[in-house]
């Protein structure tokens, strides 16, 4: 799946870095989401998915492969 | 301002609690089961709504049309202690919305990044060691509140802030009266004058000799003046002291009340992360509700909420949605608890969950591996609880080892 995240959103609270952390990052200066990667192989997809539902600022954002959300 | 609701369910808070001390008040538990929003009302008979299921919750507190600054009409307050703390002139960011909330808030977001508390481990560690030796240096029995769980919050919060140690006794005096609901607003007064002039001479000083920690940092942006920097300050110190600090004391004595599951924890300390998480689901020691206003009309799940109507997230309720949790009354610290919201939602999140998390695996694996004898000094029966306060508790813990 394509994964994508809205950093004017993020209130950097790094849900998302402790239930993907091959996907997300967090930058050192603003504490604001980075991405790894933009795209999530099935190995993580559980991650990711979990990461959506704990992103406390609705950030983050994921397409599957067939382009749907 | 709204009035107060004809609904004979009406629910008053705070409701009492029940029999088992871990356990929301029943009350709140049949307001879920009616409806997850249902009408309540506070101590002086002002009409809010108490929202109780995870996923009506969830919406609330991501939607900015409800609003968590206390100076808009019809926010809850808690007691006329609370109205006085919160309505004063220089709210800190827990209490402002968007833009401002999080232009203040993001100037500490890389403060408390997961990676940045995973590098804090082996400070904490050694804080919890040092805290640990010092408590069985005296002897048993300890109480493990003051003489442990109070002290390893605090003395991490001030190695962050860069607060000197000497004045570790004065903050915890000062903050616990900020936060016991019976402290009369004089009183209140007086604690937040003391802090907020504490803070900011501080400030000044971190100003003339700059340091590498967050307050040093912080001022070293010149980004606020010395209000601002006070009330960040006050709201790092208020928000992970007493936080953290009962859910270690009250976390332990879960874990000892369930013997089977701390022989468990004990023999496999890799089950350490989700067994805190599972303890602050059980928990929930932020119990009062988190108080937000409504901005519009907002229906929530068929519900109408109007302008200028307040609304409780109860959130030891979110956390007991069967909906998301399997038999939630019972503790269990090998069950997925990750979504739990005792560290909140949207945009107010605890900003200091990664500290929390590190502070609370470190110190009850501490405890367990060097105690191995831990337990209660006195009949579990005659324990007291923060049943008053803003974050729930254990008020002593008696033990011996
Ligand atoms: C187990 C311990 C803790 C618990 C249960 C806890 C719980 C919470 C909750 C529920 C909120 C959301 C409040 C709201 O939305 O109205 C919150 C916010 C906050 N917490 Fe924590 N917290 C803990 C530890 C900490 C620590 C260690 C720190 C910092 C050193 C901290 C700093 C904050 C701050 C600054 C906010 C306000 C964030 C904002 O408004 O954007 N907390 N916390
Ligand atoms: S979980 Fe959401 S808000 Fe938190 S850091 Fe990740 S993207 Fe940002």
């Amino acid at each position: 799946m394509r994964v994508g995240v809205d950093r004017d959103r993020c209130c950097g609270a790094g849900q998302c870095v402790m239930s993907a952390p091959a996907v997300f990052d967090q930058s050192e200066s603003d504490g604001l989401v980075l991405l790894r990667q933009g795209w999530a192989g099935s190995a993580v997809r559980g991650d990711v998915e979990l990461a959506v539902a704990l992103c406390p600022a609705n950030a983050i954002s994921v397409e599957d492969d067939a382009g749907k959300a | 301002m709204t009035g107060t609701h004809t609904d004979e369910s009406t629910v008053t808070l705070p409701a009492a609690r029940g029999a088992c001390p871990f356990a929301p008040p029943p009350a709140y538990g049949e307001a879920r089961r009616r409806s997850p929003v249902s009408p309540m009302s506070l101590w002086d008979g002002t009409a809010v709504w108490l929202v109780t299921g995870h996923q009506q919750m969830r919406t609330v507190l991501l939607d900015k049309r409800f609003s968590a600054d206390a100076r808009v009409p019809g926010f809850p307050f808690l007691s006329p202690g609370r109205k006085q703390l919160l309505t004063k002139a220089t709210p800190s960011f827990l209490r402002l919305d968007d833009p401002e909330h999080s232009r203040l808030r993001r100037m500490l977001t890389g403060d408390f990044i997961v990676k940045r508390a995973e590098a804090q481990r082996p400070q904490i560690q050694r804080i919890v060691d040092e805290v640990l030796d010092r408590m069985t240096g005296h002897g048993s029995p300890a109480d493990l509140v003051r003489d442990f769980a109070l002290q390893v919050p605090s003395r991490v919060i001030c190695l962050l802030l860069g607060v000197p140690y000497a004045d570790h006794q004065f903050f915890e005096s000062q903050t616990s009266a900020l936060v016991d609901l019976s402290t009369p607003p004089e009183e209140i007064k007086a604690a937040m004058a003391e802090l907020t002039g504490y803070l900011t001479r501080l400030a000044e000083r971190k100003r003339r000799e700059p340091d590498d920690s967050l307050l040093g940092r912080l001022v070293a942006r010149g980004e606020l003046d010395e209000a601002e920097c006070a009330a960040m300050g006050m709201v790092l110190l208020v928000a992970g002291h007493e936080t953290t600090a009962n859910m270690i004391a009250l976390g332990t004595l879960a874990l000892l009340r369930h013997p089977e599951q701390m022989a468990r924890l004990r023999a496999e300390p890799s089950l350490m992360k989700g067994a805190v998480e599972e303890l602050m689901r059980y928990l929930s020691v932020v119990h009062f509700g988190l108080p937000r206003a409504a901005l519009e009309d907002v229906e929530i799940d068929g519900t109408l909420i109007r302008a200028g109507e307040g609304v409780l997230c109860m959130l030891s309720e979110a956390n007991r949605d069967e909906a998301l949790f399997q038999d939630p009354e019972r503790l269990d610290i090998t069950r997925d608890a990750r979504r739990h919201l005792a560290f909140g939602f949207g945009v107010h999140q605890c900003i200091g969950q990664p500290l929390a998390r590190a502070e609370m695996q470190i110190a009850l694996e501490t405890l367990l591996r060097r105690l191995p004898g831990l337990r209660l000094a006195v009949p579990y029966e005659e324990l007291e609880y923060r049943t008053d306060k803003a974050v729930y508790g254990v008020r002593e813990l008696p033990v011996t080892w």
